[in-house]
């Protein structure tokens, strides 16, 4: 019979920090994408409600602590940290082994998201809660605001390798500059 | 060039793949003859001035948008959702 | 020489650097180019085509003749201008263009030649025999021409790219950008202000101007401080902006290479209202040999004297058709510095100290070989020869327009300065304030620029307040003077070695247009683009032409403003950061077993798995078939794309979508789709599953995956907003492996929960099996055409299930087998791959027409009916084996009739896989072939001629083993 051993997505490249910038592998449980059917929105919300306390969000918003919902693209979200109640007006897919999160945190954050990122991430403009679907190098992923230097990052998961050597080239060009 | 996403907000072209014309979108009826889906498939117009155009928000939302730009001056004049099927 | 007391820094620590192998010692701020001047150094460097001997014109980023190398090695980089290249301990920079030495160049021949190396020379020298040009004529005359060169060399310095955003731009840190920023962010603007200088403050550093009651560099200083306390202002020194690009986005390079870390940073800003600042650049006067070292731009000599302490000269003269030019005999008589003459065309011209002054004098000639030792003046007495060190000139100022024509404006002239201004609104958003739009005196700089702040702040919804300081006033007063009549060549564009009669044969030649005259003498090309040339070539083909300037126009200002190095455009994307590496579960199990990784789109697959006594990729790629054909082969196939279909709608978007039927589908079964384009032609295949009334799980090929989820993507939302669907891709979430072989059944059930058997799990099945407790997907399909399965479990335990599934086959007498393995059974089953279906290929092509449900729309259906994609004259998809068993075979090869002459009028179709069949011991091979399944049985030659390949060939069924597909079934 099968044993099964799991391996996260980073096993050994993370955590690590470089200069005040710190990277580490986040696990967040279980994830589910969300999407409602069409007129299926708010059955869909209402549930989620119910269950958590959080509604379905609005566009480039994340809503939550643990568990949290982050709005995911056109008609979708990712449901992370606790299991998908019946969603009979959505289809939900298991995506708890697609998606490497790293969470960054140090003063200089935001110069580091800057080399990877081409969204603006000024405070005033991307606020705590905002998420939003973007590039992160030449990666599809997404960046979600969690506190005033801390952001995370979601990548496919077979890209977590590129993600930590973007990452890493990022706050080695950020560190060396104030260093100076 | 920045598109304004109707969902995401005004980003980058890095993040939009280019379809083509907005001519896809009136896609023929199946019997509607050859000489219509020759058109469809193969004959597009290249105007010098305002034009509308097929993009996905491929590393964005993944929203199909139609874009109304000016040729000439860059200028892009509307972004809009390309289907009703997007909430 | 240096002038005690003067400079901005008057405690600067000394530095040492080389120049041409000699070491010298310059000061902290120092450019390169005033390190030298206070060395004396003045030839440093030759001229693009006559290898004219030439010195530092300015002190800016316009600098056409003081380019130089610097860096060794790897780090080699060339044309690096003297005159923005800061200084630093240990600096080592070359001269370039000349050998054996700056001094003493042997191509300095071509300006003895240079009656015979006129305009347009190359152009009409070397246009016959056509033949001539590959071989003999680009590489001599690559060998000729060029500045500096490449190391060859991988560069290995950090380079960076960066994103940023802001309200305001202000590009230029001069007075009015100073102006603008603080005015804008002080009413609460987030502002960015880039200055390509190492120090803000742009003229009023090399000026000796008060503003607001303090000498202009303290003021500066005041500002810059203000500003930088602020939350909402990002200063950004060294920082050129390159370009203006479409919806307020700028393209920026840093220069850090005096600092460590990084070299140089690309950065891409985006501001909602854009400020440019950019200043003016003075403009030479074409005279006679105006291009010896020593004459200079008379406002680059008052920056050397007043930011750097540097007297470019002992005894120097001005020569001018303007006021502000006398401003340089000032501050040098003041500095202690002879000055010999000012030279003014002007007879009007007003005296502005003590100092001679030639009224209506006209420089027509100099003398002096590495540097200019006399001048002759025409006065109206006759001719004077004058002797001086340093000739400082100025024609006057243009005003830098360029950002505003990087998208298709095009500037004004204006005959108060005498030159051109931004045209209105070139950019959108972007205001142009100071001596950019053509205010010329200090105090009408400040005031634009804070007007500007202001105007951009309340477009903000801000409300900014415009507070000017005290500052001079003085009118701008110019006579026009582009040219000195006279005998010896007057040179225009220092960099490209144009001169004024080549402007004027382009226009006797009629090259009129300032366009075609720019091409045909190379006027304004090359890494200064003209930007100090360009208004009085102009001006000579306006004169050569009978026209205007306005009429004439100016040639078209392009991005980038200053040269950007392809390291800093490319910046992280060497190496590892050229693309993404997708890695599947099992690689590092790959790894260790020595599989070479092979890249199928952005993902990394085994290519074989070797074993220690084999020698060729072959010998472990027939060991691997043997696996599958014989026992069981464990391959990991998470790369195939998963795409997950839910909803009421799901089964008529599916029946949209592929031309076969899937509403059909039973739950728990699989079923092979073909996809095509609305044109007709085949995008895609794969498998599909049904696990639930309104779910499916799509399979997609590795190399279409993404242009699938888009397509489904394009369907859903624009074609088909009616059906009620929703999918996501699910390719990372499963590691999924292949199973294949007569064990393979077996193997499963050595690792599965409950053991399955062929009642329950027939041919095409799927559902839902545990492994120790986890959850698992199965799927009875193969690609083998053995006996086989796929199983998918989460990715996290990917890595721990391949280890398990291949020790487990090694037991059984099989093992791990990688992609070569895979292709030679897909081919001996006649199975495609994208090799296949390459993009002009039908489904009628395959053999595949009936697929194409005639009772449903689907894409592609109605393309897929046009004559000309049925018809039996198209290639359609064969088996090939050679006559001779060990013939050889190769992809790519084109199909002849026996005895037919291989050439492309007798083509007959194409080979697209081929492989070695251990299996059936000789190569076989699928193509393409005219009306191919109606010649089975017909001998045909296989022709390559890249390879060298001839072998006659057999035309057979594609299935080349078990036809009949026993083997999967049972």
């Amino acid at each position: 019979m099968a044993k099964l051993i799991p391996s996260p997505p980073c096993a050994g490249l993370l955590p690590k920090t470089i200069g005040s910038l710190a990277i580490r592998e986040v696990d967040v449980g279980p994830i589910t994408l969300i999407a409602p059917f069409s007129g299926g929105g708010s059955a869909t919300s209402d549930v989620l409600k119910a269950e958590f306390g959080f509604g379905f969000p609005s566009p480039n918003r994340a809503l939550g602590e643990n568990p949290r919902i982050a709005w995911f693209g056109l008609n979708q979200a990712l449901l992370m940290g606790a299991a998908c109640p019946a969603l009979p007006q959505a289809a939900c897919v298991d995506q708890s082994d697609g998606w490497v999160i790293v969470c960054l945190e140090g003063a200089k954050v935001q110069d580091v998201l800057a080399r990877v990122v081409p969204i603006d991430l000024r405070a005033p403009v991307f606020k705590q809660g905002h998420t939003a679907r973007t590039l992160v190098g030449h990666m599809h992923g997404a960046v979600t605001r969690m506190g005033d230097q801390r952001f995370e990052l979601t990548a496919m998961r077979s890209m977590a390798a590129t993600l930590v050597h973007e990452l890493e080239r990022a706050a080695l060009g950020v560190s060396a500059r104030s260093s100076q | 060039m920045r598109l304004n996403c109707p969902i995401c907000g005004e980003r980058d072209r890095r993040e939009f793949y280019y379809k083509g014309d907005a001519v896809e979108l009136d896609r023929p009826d199946p019997n509607a003859g050859s000489e219509a889906w020759d058109d469809y498939l193969h004959n597009r117009d290249n105007p010098a001035g305002e034009t509308r155009d097929l993009w996905h928000h491929e590393s964005g939302c993944g929203a199909w948008l139609v874009v109304t730009r000016n040729t000439l001056t860059h200028e892009v004049l509307r972004c809009e959702l390309a289907g009703a099927n997007t909430q | 020489m240096r002038i005690a007391g003067k400079g901005l820094n008057p405690n600067a620590k000394p530095l040492t650097f080389t120049f041409d192998g000699r070491t010298y010692t310059g000061l902290e701020g120092d450019t390169l180019a005033s390190a030298l001047l206070a060395n004396g150094v003045r030839l440093v460097g030759r001229s693009f085509k006559y290898h004219r001997p030439r010195g530092i014109l300015t002190a800016g980023s316009e600098e056409p003749n003081a380019l130089v190398t610097t860096g060794e090695g790897p780090a080699q980089d060339p044309n690096q201008r003297a005159t923005t290249l800061e200084l630093y301990d240990g600096l080592v920079a070359r001269s370039q263009n000349a050998w054996p030495s700056l001094k003493y160049d042997a191509m300095a021949i071509n300006d003895i030649a240079s009656p015979f190396l006129s305009a347009g020379f190359y152009y009409k020298t070397f246009m016959w025999p056509q033949s001539f040009w590959e071989k003999l004529y680009e590489p001599i005359i690559r060998r000729a021409a060029g500045l500096g060169a490449l190391s060859g060399q991988a560069n290995e310095d950090l380079y960076e790219k960066v994103f940023a955003h802001c309200d305001v731009l202000v590009i230029g840190a001069g007075p009015s950008g100073i102006m603008a920023a603080l005015t804008a962010a002080r009413a609460g603007a987030d502002v960015i202000l880039a200055d390509e200088s190492s120090e803000y403050g742009g003229r009023l550093l090399s000026e000796t101007f008060d503003v607001g009651g303090q000498p202009g560099a303290n003021w500066v200083a005041d500002q810059i401080a203000e500003l930088a306390a602020m939350d909402n202002v990002r200063l950004m020194s060294r920082t050129t902006v390159t370009g203006a690009y479409d919806q307020g986005t700028f393209g920026a390079l840093e220069q850090l290479n005096a600092r460590g870390g990084p070299k140089e940073c690309f950065w891409r800003i985006v501001c909602k209202h854009s400020v440019l600042c950019a200043g003016a650049l003075e403009r030479p006067i074409a005279f006679p040999n105006n291009d010896r070292p020593g004459i200079m731009m008379a406002s680059a000599v008052r920056s050397y004297l007043n930011r750097c302490g540097v007297a470019p000269g002992r005894t120097v003269s001005v020569f001018c058709n303007n006021d502000d030019a006398h401003r340089t005999a000032v501050d040098l008589i003041d500095a202690g510095v002879d000055v010999a003459a000012v030279i003014d065309s002007r007879t009007d011209a007003p005296t502005m100290g003590q100092y001679r002054l030639i009224k209506g004098g006209r420089v027509i000639g100099t003398k002096g070989r590495h540097r200019v030792t006399h001048v002759s003046v025409s006065t109206a007495e006759g001719i004077e020869h004058i002797s001086t060190d340093c000739l400082a000139m100025s024609g006057g100022w243009n005003p830098t327009v360029h950002l505003t024509c990087h998208m298709n404006g095009r500037p004004d002239w204006n005959d108060a300065v005498l030159s051109f201004v931004p045209g209105e609104n070139a950019v959108p958003n972007m205001s142009v304030a100071g001596s950019a739009a053509g205010h010329m005196s200090t105090l009408a700089c400040l005031t634009s620029g804070a007007e500007i702040g202001a105007d951009v702040a309340r477009g903000l919804c801000l409300s900014p307040k415009v507070v000017v300081p005290t500052a001079e006033d003085a009118p701008y007063r110019i006579e026009a003077l582009w040219q000195v009549e006279g005998k010896g060549r007057k040179w225009l564009d220092f960099q490209n070695d144009v001169h004024v009669k080549d402007v004027q044969l382009a226009a006797q030649e009629n090259f009129r247009s300032v366009e075609h005259m720019k091409r045909y003498t190379t006027q304004g090309m090359a890494t200064d683009q003209g930007k100090n040339s360009n208004v009085q070539a102009l001006a000579v083909l306006a004169d050569a032409t009978g026209r205007g300037i306005p009429d004439t126009g100016t040639t078209t200002f392009r991005p980038p403003y200053v040269p950007v190095s392809i390291g800093a455009m490319g910046a992280g994307g060497q190496g590892k950061g050229f693309a993404p590496e997708r890695l599947t579960t099992s690689h590092q199990a790959s790894v260790d077993r020595g599989a070479p990784m092979i890249e199928a789109g952005l993902w990394y697959r085994p290519s074989y798995f070797p074993k220690p006594t084999e020698t060729t990729w072959l010998d472990s790629c027939n060991r691997e078939v043997g696996y599958v054909r014989n026992a069981v082969g464990v391959c990991d196939v998470s790369t195939l794309g998963k795409i997950d279909i839910q909803g009421p709608d799901a089964a008529a978007f599916l029946d949209f979508v592929y031309c076969n039927t899937f509403s059909t589908l039973k739950e728990n079964r699989v079923r092979y789709g073909l996809m095509l384009r609305e044109d007709g032609h085949v995008m895609d295949d794969g498998t599909t599953a049904r696990i639930g009334p309104n779910h499916y799980v799509m399979t997609t090929t590795t190399a279409a995956a993404g242009q699938v989820m888009t397509h489904l993507e394009w369907v859903a939302q624009a074609l088909r907003p009616d059906l009620n669907v929703r999918f996501a891709s699910v390719t990372e979430h499963w590691a999924q492996f292949a199973i294949a072989g007569s064990k393979a059944r077996e193997l499963l059930n050595t690792m599965l929960d409950d053991p399955i058997d062929d009642d329950q799990w027939p041919f095409m099945s799927c559902g839902v099996v545990s492994l120790g407790g986890v959850s698992a997907r199965l799927f009875r399909i193969s690609f083998s055409g053995e006996h086989a399965y796929e199983l998918a479990v989460p990715a996290r335990f990917g890595a721990s299930l391949f280890r398990q599934l291949v020790a487990q086959a090694e037991g059984m007498g099989g093992g791990a087998y990688g992609m070569e393995a895979l292709n030679v059974l897909r081919i001996e089953k006649g199975f495609i791959t994208h090799a296949e279906i390459h993009g002009r290929i039908t489904a009628f092509d395959l053999g595949l027409d009936r697929l194409v449900s005639q009772k449903k729309d689907c894409i592609g259906n109605a393309a897929s009916r046009r004559e000309g994609l049925l018809a039996p004259q198209r290639e359609q998809l064969v088996g090939l084996k050679p006559v001779d068993k060990a013939g050889k075979m190769t992809a790519g090869a084109h199909l002849f009739g026996n005895g037919a002459d291989a050439v492309s009028a007798n083509d007959q179709g194409y080979v697209t896989s081929v492989c070695f069949s251990p299996t059936l011991g000789h190569s076989i091979g699928m193509g393409f072939l005219i009306d191919g399944p109606n010649r089975i049985g017909e001998r045909i030659q296989l022709v390559d001629h890249m390879r060298d390949v001839q072998t006659l060939c057999e035309v057979c069924s594609p299935v080349f083993f078990d036809p009949d597909g026993g083997r999967a079934r049972g």
